[in-house]
């Protein structure tokens, strides 16, 4: 574990490196802050969402090292040294990458909550396998909870995607 | 037959994309819990840890001492107002005064530097109970000698209703055949994933409040009301709202802590639920227990029906006699008969308050109808879908309550939904274990009243060109909850004025900036905001228009058009405007842009406005209660589902629905479609999967998404929305009608009936798990043996 320091409250803070969408964050931080908090608190990045937080919704879904992982239910120690992406990483600038495209185009989201999960649950997927079947979509963003759309425009969003990559 | 006008619009019936398609895709859009004010403290709830009791002391002092803590406040630092829908029904404090009422009800609030000292602080207040008997069903609400959770509500009874138009038991006698069948619908919860939350930020003798609301006005209007304020002191906003479905109109009293804190503490504060706090919050579909009983002729006609609805209501009211109401109210909407009896009653009980959830106390009623009919129309020998075809109200028809119904077309929808489905070739015929069922529904468009008595208009809007006409604001207080408002309101707007889509742009949900909407509740953004809108764009274009033949005169051009007008003055009237471009409609080569024309007006005259206004008017039905079930138009579904059961587990399998909704002019069918999707998801796990439970103490045992289980992408099957071209409603702005809570009312009937084909015995309690379907089955055959 990296350098830590104690705090005048007698709490001992871990200083951490974190690598998220290409641009390195060094922060002192308990050992209890979840990755989530880290994420949004600390960095700003308020675009990955707080649903459940007991990794039932997948509203907090970001890629730790390219794999999708539930943000609340990771410490922030945990990304120590390691790359995060999140849903603002996902597109170049104001270069949407294909599958918010695509999400736009099929109406793949309505209120827009589980959306930043959603997509980066779905990048992941294509990163892995770029012709998933389409089981292999919906097995994808089983973790992924949406109220809104009943994922039916959500799975042809992915899989036009993966059509056009 | 209904005439349609031609509807050869530009942006009204195009799948555009949505307004605000780039900030949810990219992690932009904000909502309520993302925002953040220099300063800001976090708050939460004291919530009561017992069901039912006098709070006998409360001891705030050791929290008080934690370093961190900014504030605590309970009842006796707030006002004790109470507040709810209806004045006789005001049973509800920001904070318990004597008693708590349930587990989870509101104590007081806390607010710190940060969440980790809110939390800790929570721990150390203690609450000192004198526990009262508690009372968590209608059977134990109902009981002699039963707990009293209110004075005021002696038997528990919150609610009563008595519906009494024709005779029934006259038509009964005349019958061929009568049925009765008692069915039961779960407690339900909306299951939108963004939890609750407000920022309270007080300045001098203003307020401004950040919440994620599906209603801006009926929230400033509140608290106004309880905080002794004026309205135009109290400024509230809309975020980005992560759906509402109904669970985002009662208050959670998050606001007036936030408010209230942040008065105290000279700092901003953000107030916010956790995920089993959102669920404690409740507010969402009541359990009922329906009784229904029917006479028909031998062709299958409705003579009469007499129903018997109690609700079981949790410890407040809310909403929850709106819920009462739509429990019977629209029956007979749906279907045309002429003796129709109905009987409500909802109790109060001592767990979390039930309220409005998607389709408004209708869809559980529909639910049992929809069995109960396809129970009746198998013991004739009749085809359900026949059964509802002979039954369905047609156009231009009154209801026996006076409801005046325009555009209807549920014949239609039975017709389009048998043939697409393959139901003739299906139903009857499918192997054991495979089933398909019908279900028919449909909602308001909108309520007939506001929620407190006023003359306000319904909804006003407002249009404001910029300067150099490069941009239109949209102005309403409608509220986007995902639905699309935005997106939609923007349609009509640009259709409207003649503009172009992509140059318009929508401040919503801000009482300050925006203009009247009572919000985003039964359904009635679309018409009713739509009709402001409409109209604010029509005097957009007509001041343009007018700019416009100033501006052809000088210039000279009207020459190049002057053949077909002669000697008289060029008038409004021979020009149009057309995706911003306004042009002489006989010689549209004599033209200029809306741009130029708009910067002219705002160069000669100001700012260039348009103004609309929506009142329904007055509207059918007389009878007490007659305000729950009035609209200015009705929306018509039928869907069908076919699924498969597992005779050996009992597990289902959903595999195949089909929507048609008679929704009238669908102005964004990308939209439109997407609302089917999603009512079908949330009515399909309504039906298998989801219900709300307590133990023996009223504690809630699945407040969260693992407990409460919601159909994953692997549980949803493909859903074929369709719509009916000859809907077309004369009561809608361009003939719109609703489509996002009358396409949830049919499924769970749809769903009832597709597993009651497949495994051939009747289930008559929601949700129907497997076990349930499983323990059936083997009961079946114990039977047989």
């Amino acid at each position: 574990m990296s350098n830590s320091v104690i705090g005048k409250d007698g709490v001992k803070r871990y200083l951490i490196t974190v690598n998220v969408n290409g641009s390195e964050y060094t922060k002192a931080v308990k050992a209890n802050v979840l990755l989530v908090n880290f994420l949004r608190e600390e960095l700003d990045l308020t675009g990955t969402k707080k649903g459940c937080e007991l990794g039932d919704c997948g509203c907090c879904t970001i890629m730790l090292d390219g794999k999708p992982i539930n943000s609340c239910l990771a410490l922030a120690v945990e990304a120590d040294g390691r790359e995060v992406t999140t849903i603002e990483g996902i597109a170049d600038g104001d270069e949407l990458d294909i599958v918010q495209e695509k999400f736009i185009e099929h109406g793949a989201y309505q209120c827009g909550f589980c959306t930043p999960g959603m997509i980066v649950s779905s990048r992941a997927l294509l990163n892995e396998n770029p012709n998933p079947t389409e089981y292999q979509v919906r097995e994808a963003i089983a973790g992924n909870l949406c109220r809104c759309t009943g994922y039916v425009n959500i799975v042809k969003a992915v899989l036009d995607a993966a059509d056009e990559k | 037959m209904q005439k349609i006008p031609k509807r050869d619009y530009s942006y009204v019936g195009k799948s555009l994309d949505r307004n605000d398609s780039f900030t949810k895709t990219t992690g932009r859009a904000q909502y309520t819990a993302d925002l953040k004010f220099p300063n800001m403290l976090y708050g939460k709830l004291i919530r009561s840890t017992v069901a039912h009791a006098r709070i006998k002391n409360i001891d705030t002092s050791e929290a008080e001492k934690l370093p961190g803590v900014k504030a605590v406040i309970t009842a006796k630092d707030v006002p004790s107002m109470r507040y709810g829908l209806s004045p006789a029904r005001f049973d509800e404090n920001i904070f318990c005064v004597d008693k708590v009422r349930f587990y989870g009800d509101k104590i007081g609030a806390v607010c710190a530097v940060d969440e980790e000292t809110v939390y800790k602080a929570l721990k150390l207040i203690k609450v000192e109970y004198e526990e009262l008997p508690a009372v968590f069903s209608i059977e134990e609400a109902t009981k002699e000698g039963a707990p009293q959770i209110f004075e005021e509500y002696p038997g528990n009874v919150n609610t009563e209703i008595h519906h009494n138009f024709g005779d029934v038991d006259e038509a009964f006698k005349n019958a061929y055949y009568v049925r009765t069948d008692r069915l039961v619908g779960q407690r339900c919860y909306h299951a939108f994933i963004e939890n609750h939350c407000s920022i309270g930020s007080w300045n001098g003798n203003k307020l401004t409040i950040y919440c994620s609301t599906q209603t801006v006005h009926y929230l400033q209007y509140h608290l106004a009301r309880v905080l002794g304020m004026k309205m135009g002191d109290i400024r509230v906003v809309k975020t980005n709202v992560g759906g509402g479905f109904g669970g985002k109109i009662d208050l959670t009293g998050l606001d007036f802590s936030a408010a209230i804190l942040s008065k105290i503490t000279g700092q901003t504060v953000k107030m916010f639920y956790d995920h089993e706090e959102t669920f404690l919050n409740g507010r969402g579909r009541h359990p009922m227990d329906m009784e229904y009983t029917t006479g028909v002729d031998k062709n299958g006609k409705i003579l009469g029906t007499k129903a018997k609805i109690m609700l079981e209501g949790g410890a407040y009211t809310g909403l929850g006699i709106a819920s009462t109401y739509y429990a019977g109210s629209l029956l007979n909407i749906l279907y045309d008969f002429e003796n129709y009896k109905f009987d409500a009653y909802r109790y109060v009980t001592n767990l979390p308050p039930c309220g409005a959830q998607r389709g408004h106390g209708q869809p559980q009623p529909r639910f049992a109808f929809e069995h109960h009919i396809d129970l009746i129309a198998e013991a004739i020998g009749m085809d359900p879908i026949e059964f509802r075809i002979v039954n369905a109200r047609k156009a231009n028809t009154e209801t026996l309550a006076g409801y005046e119904v325009k555009s209807y077309n549920l014949k239609a929808a039975n017709e389009m939904a048998r043939d697409v489905s393959g139901w003739k070739e299906k139903r009857g015929k499918l192997p054991v274990g495979r089933g398909i069922g019908v279900g028919n529904g449909g909602f308001v468009t909108g309520a007939g009243f506001c929620q407190y008595r006023t003359d306000l208009p319904h909804s006003v809007g407002m249009i404001k060109i910029y300067d150099d006409g490069t941009q239109a604001f949209v102005y309403s207080q409608a509220v986007d909850i995902g639905q699309g408002s935005d997106t939609v309101l923007l349609q009509m707007a640009a259709e409207a004025m003649g503009y172009p889509y992509e140059q318009c742009k929508m401040y919503a949900g801000d009482t300050d900036l925006s203009t009247l909407d009572y919000g985003a509740y039964a359904s009635r953004q679309t018409l009713m905001a739509g009709w402001a809108i409409k109209r604010a764009g029509e005097e957009v274009k007509q001041k343009i228009l007018e700019q416009a033949v100033e501006m052809i005169r000088e210039s000279g051009k009207v020459k190049e058009g002057w053949a077909y007008i002669g000697n008289r003055e060029l008038k409004t009237e021979d020009l149009d405007c057309k995706e911003g471009i306004v042009f002489m409609k006989q010689e549209p080569h004599v033209n200029l842009t809306f741009e130029e024309v708009a910067r002219r007006y705002f160069v000669t005259k100001g700012v260039l406005i348009g103004r609309g206004w929506y009142h329904p008017g007055n509207l059918g039905g007389n009878h007490k209660g007659a305000a729950v079930g009035t609209s200015p138009a009705y929306s018509s579904a039928t869907q069908i589902a076919e699924v498969k059961v597992d005779m050996e587990t009992g597990q289902i399998e959903c595999v195949d629905t089909w929507d048609v909704h008679d929704s009238g002019t669908i102005v964004n069918p990308k939209l439109f479609h997407g609302q089917v999707h999603g009512a079908f998801y949330m009515g399909i796990g309504e039906t298998i999967w989801e219900e709300v439970r307590f133990d023996e103490k009223g504690k809630l045992l699945n407040g969260n998404f693992a407990e409460y289980r919601l159909p994953t992408a692997l549980d949803m099957p493909p859903v074929e929305s369709l719509t009916l071209d000859e809907s077309w409603e004369p009561n809608g702005p361009y003939g719109v009608k609703e489509v996002g809570e009358g396409a949830t009312t049919p499924t769970m009937g749809a769903v009832a009936n597709a597993i009651y084909d497949a495994m051939g015995v009747s289930i008559t309690e929601l949700p129907i798990t497997y076990e349930k379907v499983w323990r059936a089955l083997k009961d079946k055959e114990k039977n047989k043996k």
